[in-house]
């Protein structure tokens, strides 16, 4: 019963935050705050998770590799397909769902606690449209933006492993990402961006404003943010793989 | 002016406003009183929209609010401000940023214009010179008088108020009532304050409600406190052993000069 009344209340929330702006030049300054948020502020952890789950995905795969015929370049086709079609879009959001997910419903939260959004509400702003819309437009814009950054420099960081660990030579790694490219995976890649994007500012909005109680509420709400929004991102990308391969 | 009719609110098992009928007077400070838990800011949050009714009516002139819906309920919002009992101030926002909030989102007021009017009601509030300041950086008596500057930008004919004088020393308290009371006058506007600060009750109460487990248990003005028999009245507002001697003392002194009252 408890899943229902979220699930339901959840959609409803979604529907709510469609609503006509009061002011739209309100709404576009708070979208570029929060894209600000988002992007820059984010761009170090995006930054040295996809440098180092590239490298790693280097190594262990040049392991495997081992003296088998498989040509040594497969390495870095592997390296930027796998970064493009699953790490770049899943890790970024899973690192993001911890970072921006837990702040946004802690941001939220904080407002409903200290009676924010109720103010707002009696001024006559639709509180939903104000709160969420700007930052869920923020994320769907800006998080694909970050996965293609993550993608890039998940590459390097395989590149820089090859090379400085002497697995393949240089050029068999830019060998190997030239080879085979299909343009399809980018679409593959923005599509997982864009929902896991969704998923995880609607989820972090959604525990924050309904955040009743004190602080150990909040707290609850942001650890519910983040733990729920990384499940549903690993389910959604377990459907998009089927649905986009 | 806002009438309430036969309003009740149940959380479950719990009544916790039962039938309450009563009239907020226009140009006047009307004062929601009562014990903690009596429902006081239940039924301010009913009167702003904030809660839903169980059943009863409110009435802003001659609209009933508990009717419209959320988006017919925004043109009558415009016209309301309140102030929270933590201010609810936006903390990422200096003073001025959110006084002039309402400007932003509901008019079409040019900056020259909006910083005009921010600076106006900023040294209404005598809060000049703080603009740049942000909420943490203020003390609670300065948050209440920026959440009034933000509650009466917009020159509302309802201003509703939670508690203003919590957690603010006599001096400061006293200078909020005042502000609030000179306010009201000046603008004509329909004021309801949820308190249980007694000076507030003497000072500066024009219409006062008091509210008893939920329900209304007297009506009156500051002027007929003393002199009411209600014994919840008495109970509330001579709750303490120093103010039952200063009663006595009153009465003690009214029935030994006959026809004069101090």
């Amino acid at each position: 019963m408890n899943f229902f009344f979220h699930l339901g209340r959840y959609f409803l929330f979604i529907k709510n935050m469609f609503a006509r702006p009061e002011k739209l030049s309100m709404y576009w300054r708070e979208t570029t705050r929060q894209m600000i948020d988002i992007g820059i502020g984010s761009l170090i952890i995006v930054g040295l998770v996809s440098v180092f789950i590239g490298a790693v995905t280097a190594v262990q795969f040049a392991y495997q590799l081992g003296g088998s015929s498989i040509p040594k370049y497969y390495i870095g086709y592997i390296v930027r397909d796998i970064m493009i079609i699953e790490l770049a879009p899943t890790f970024t959001c899973l690192a993001l769902a911890g970072k921006v997910g837990s702040n946004i419903a802690a941001e939220i939260g904080g407002m409903r606690q200290k009676e924010q959004i109720d103010a707002l509400e009696v001024m006559g702003v639709d509180t939903t449209a104000y709160l969420v819309l700007p930052k869920m437009i923020a994320a769907v814009v800006v998080i694909p933006m970050l996965v293609v950054i993550s993608a890039s420099l998940g590459m390097g960081g395989g590149y820089l492993a090859c090379t400085f660990g002497n697995l393949v030579s240089d050029a068999e790694f830019m060998q190997g990402l030239r080879a085979f490219f299909e343009p399809y995976n980018i679409w593959m890649m923005e599509i997982k961006a864009f929902v896991f994007a969704f998923l995880l500012t609607s989820i972090s909005c959604y525990q924050g404003f309904f955040v009743t109680g004190g602080s150990i509420e909040l707290g609850r709400a942001s650890t519910n943010a983040v733990v729920i929004s990384n499940v549903l991102i690993l389910l959604a990308d377990y459907v998009l793989a089927l649905l986009l391969t | 002016m806002i009438r309430i009719e036969n309003i009740e609110k149940q959380f479950g098992e719990q009544r916790v406003l039962k039938g309450i009928s009563t009239v907020f007077e226009e140009g006047k400070t009307n004062l929601i009183i009562g014990k903690s838990g009596a429902g006081k800011t239940v039924m301010l949050k009913i009167l702003v929209g904030l809660i839903q009714p169980t059943s009863g009516t409110v009435w802003y002139g001659n609209t009933d609010f508990t009717a419209l819906s959320t988006k017919q309920r925004k043109a009558i919002r415009t016209e309301m401000g309140m102030l929270f009992q933590g201010s609810a101030l936006f903390d990422s926002m200096t003073v001025e940023e959110n006084v002039r909030f309402p400007l932003d989102m509901f008019t079409k007021l040019t900056r020259k214009e909006k910083e005009i009017k921010v600076n106006k009601t900023l040294e209404r509030v005598e809060l000049t010179g703080s603009n740049l300041k942000y909420p943490s950086e203020v003390s609670g008596g300065m948050q209440k008088r920026v959440g009034i500057a933000r509650a009466i930008i917009l020159d509302p004919k309802f201003l509703f108020c939670d508690e203003p004088n919590s957690g603010l020393d006599p001096t400061t308290s006293m200078r909020i009532d005042e502000l609030l009371h000179s306010i009201t006058v000046e603008n004509q506007m329909t004021t309801v304050i949820n308190t249980h600060d007694m000076n507030s009750v003497m000072e500066i109460g024009d219409n006062i409600n008091l509210l008893h487990l939920g329900e209304l248990a007297w009506v009156g003005n500051c002027e007929e406190v003393m002199g009411s028999d209600n014994a919840l009245l008495q109970d509330f507002i001579f709750a303490s052993p120093f103010l039952k001697r200063l009663r006595d003392s009153f009465h003690a002194n009214r029935n030994a000069q006959p026809g004069q009252s101090s």
